[in-house]
């Protein structure tokens, strides 16, 4: 479950391929190569990897420009913004009580409602999964239940969640759980019923009593699936925040955005965009970073 | 005296769905303390499901295994296996795959250093001492099969249950496995069970061949005791006329008296 974006080419691959070419005029010489030689290669791969999405991004915001400079541009224009929301980017961390804070302080407010309704996805959400993925029965049973489920949207769950929490709060957690708990289930239940049988034949050899069984063999066998799970909870769980908090209110990021756009502020909306975008990025780095520092050897065998 | 493992009238029936299909009839076998007995015979007679059965991973649907008097039908480390695709568990260095398994067997009676060292004890009977960091993915499938073998041995099984340990290894990986594997039984003096569908591997190794007949409703056709002294060495043998005679019974019963008609 590693992700392109994080992949780097092998660094000392390049490195002895390009060495040859860099000490032709030389006798081959036993010495090391000089550092700027060594450091050579390293910076091509950053250059590599840096270099499209910055021209592309350039090339963007160009257009951009150029199409929204007219004074009746419905949209501002890049130079428009940075003049308007100036204060918005500059000090993400003002506060002046109230909502009128910086965007650090909605992003903060919104990630932590993620972080506790995503918490309790994950833990029942493996939970659940494991008991599904290790009885044919709960599969049977509760399988269909999940399939239909799970296409609910997440803020189709709002309402009925506010009828039952009568807080604003709670119910944006409640939706962040339901919306994250499903693909966590499933994949989950996936993953444990794809044991290989020659594991539980290991398990079962050396007499691993049932939770030993979950820790040392299901969990990390299991653990790829898991991570994919988790890995589509988290970025639907960041949807649902925005979505949600647009209707309930107070801090966050996502009524940020509602007020926006109802002071008519076009660009601290394109800004909080932005900042959402980058947010929902890390995230989903963070799990997929954990995942494949979790399941690394898993998968090689 | 009974003997130490015996294989009391074990009949196996697979149902699934409307079929059932008999798989094995009426295999009775006794095994004495620290034989090495191969059970050799055409793939898909059900060589498998026997050694399952004594391993307590298969239920028989009807005789039972009695190992030292008492009857065994749950799987436990008194009847270690190494199986033919090492199931070593790849997310664990090898190391701690053997350690695993002495953690669960001697957690009462060992301490944590006496553990380690029962651990790397093992590694370096099998000479994996070496790799121990490594995780399964990183090592060729010898030495998995190494690995596979110091896990079993680990748990000091009273029977060593071997399935096909050396099928899915290249000749010379597989003949240095298999003096690996005299060398210990001979140190140790295990009891081991093997099957194999390999015939050198068979004489050379065993104390007796047990030979199956095709399935459906495998029977035992004939049992050849492998009258060779130990140590013995694959060199030396290859002209030897003991050898050779066991090797020509071996080879008559598989490929005269009971062909794998599918294979033809
Ligand atoms: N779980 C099972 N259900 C139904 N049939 C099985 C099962 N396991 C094995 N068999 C059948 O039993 C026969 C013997 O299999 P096996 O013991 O694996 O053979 P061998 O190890 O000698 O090659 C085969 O025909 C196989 O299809
Ligand atoms: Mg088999």
């Amino acid at each position: 479950m590693t992700t392109p974006a994080l992949k780097f080419p092998a660094q000392d691959a390049p490195a002895s391929a390009r060495a040859p070419r860099a000490t032709v005029v030389a006798l081959p010489s036993p010495k090391r190569k000089p550092l700027a030689a060594r450091l050579r290669p390293v910076l091509g791969v950053i250059a590599a990897n840096v270099v499209p999405p910055f021209i592309v991004l350039m090339l963007l915001v160009g257009l951009w420009q150029v199409l929204c400079s007219s004074p009746t541009s419905p949209l501002p224009a890049p130079t428009t913004i940075i003049q308007n929301s100036w204060e918005l980017i500059s000090n993400p961390f003002y506060d002046r009580g109230g909502l009128d804070k910086g965007l650090f302080w909605h992003i903060l407010a919104s990630l932590q409602r993620v972080a506790i309704g995503y918490s309790l996805a994950a833990v029942a959400g493996v939970g659940l999964g494991t008991l599904i993925g290790q009885s044919t029965w709960a599969m049977r049973g509760l399988d269909p239940l999940f399939q239909v489920l799970r296409t609910v949207p997440p803020l189709a769950w709002l309402p009925l969640s506010l009828a039952a929490f009568r807080d604003g709060q709670p119910a944006a957690i409640f939706v962040i759980f339901i919306t994250a708990i499903w693909p966590i289930i499933i994949n989950t239940a996936v993953g444990i019923r794809n044991i290989p049988q020659d594991y539980r034949n290991v398990a079962a050899v050396l007499r691993l009593n049932p939770l030993e069984f979950f820790i040392k063999i299901m969990v990390p066998a299991a653990a790829p699936y898991i991570f994919t799970g988790l890995r589509i909870g988290i970025g639907l769980s960041w949807l649902a925040i925005i979505a949600a908090e647009m209707l309930i209110g107070g801090v966050g990021v996502g009524f940020f955005i509602w007020d926006a756009w109802n002071s008519s502020l076009i660009g601290d909306i394109i800004v909080a965009l932005i900042y959402v975008g980058i947010v929902g990025f890390i995230l989903d780095r963070i799990i997929a970073g954990i995942g494949a520092f979790v399941t690394r050897g898993t998968t090689a065998a | 005296m009974s003997a130490y493992l015996k294989l009391d009238h074990i009949d196996k029936t697979f149902v699934r769905g409307a079929t059932t299909t008999q798989v094995l009839k009426e295999v009775t076998l006794e095994i004495e303390k620290g034989e090495y007995v191969s059970i050799i015979g055409h793939s898909g007679c059900g060589k498998s499901t026997l050694l399952n059965i004594v391993a307590g991973l298969t239920t028989a649907t009807a005789g039972g295994v009695i190992l030292e008097g008492r009857e065994v039908n749950a799987p436990g480390p008194d009847r270690a296996v190494v199986f033919q695709n090492h199931s070593l568990l790849p997310w664990l260095t090898v190391y701690d795959n053997v350690r695993l398994a002495v953690d669960k067997v001697f957690s009462g009676t060992k301490s944590r250093a006496e553990r380690n060292d029962w651990t790397l004890h093992n590694l370096e009977l099998v000479q994996m001492v070496h790799a121990k960091d490594k995780r399964p993915g990183e090592v060729s499938g010898g030495m998995k099969q190494r690995v596979g073998i110091a896990r079993a041995l680990a748990m000091e099984p009273k029977v060593l249950l071997l399935d096909e340990p050396f099928g899915a290894l290249d000749a010379l990986t597989r003949a240095h496995l298999q003096d690996s594997v005299m060398q210990i039984h001979a140190t140790l003096g295990n009891t081991i069970l093997m099957i194999t569908h390999d015939v050198d591997e068979a004489v050379l190794l065993s104390d007796r061949i047990v030979m199956m007949t095709n399935g459906p409703s495998a029977r035992i056709g004939e049992v050849l005791t492998v009258d060779l002294v130990r140590p013995r060495r694959r060199l030396e043998l290859v002209a030897n006329p003991t050898y050779l005679k066991a090797r020509e019974a071996v080879l008559k019963f598989l490929h005269e008296r009971h062909r794998f008609v599918e294979a033809a």
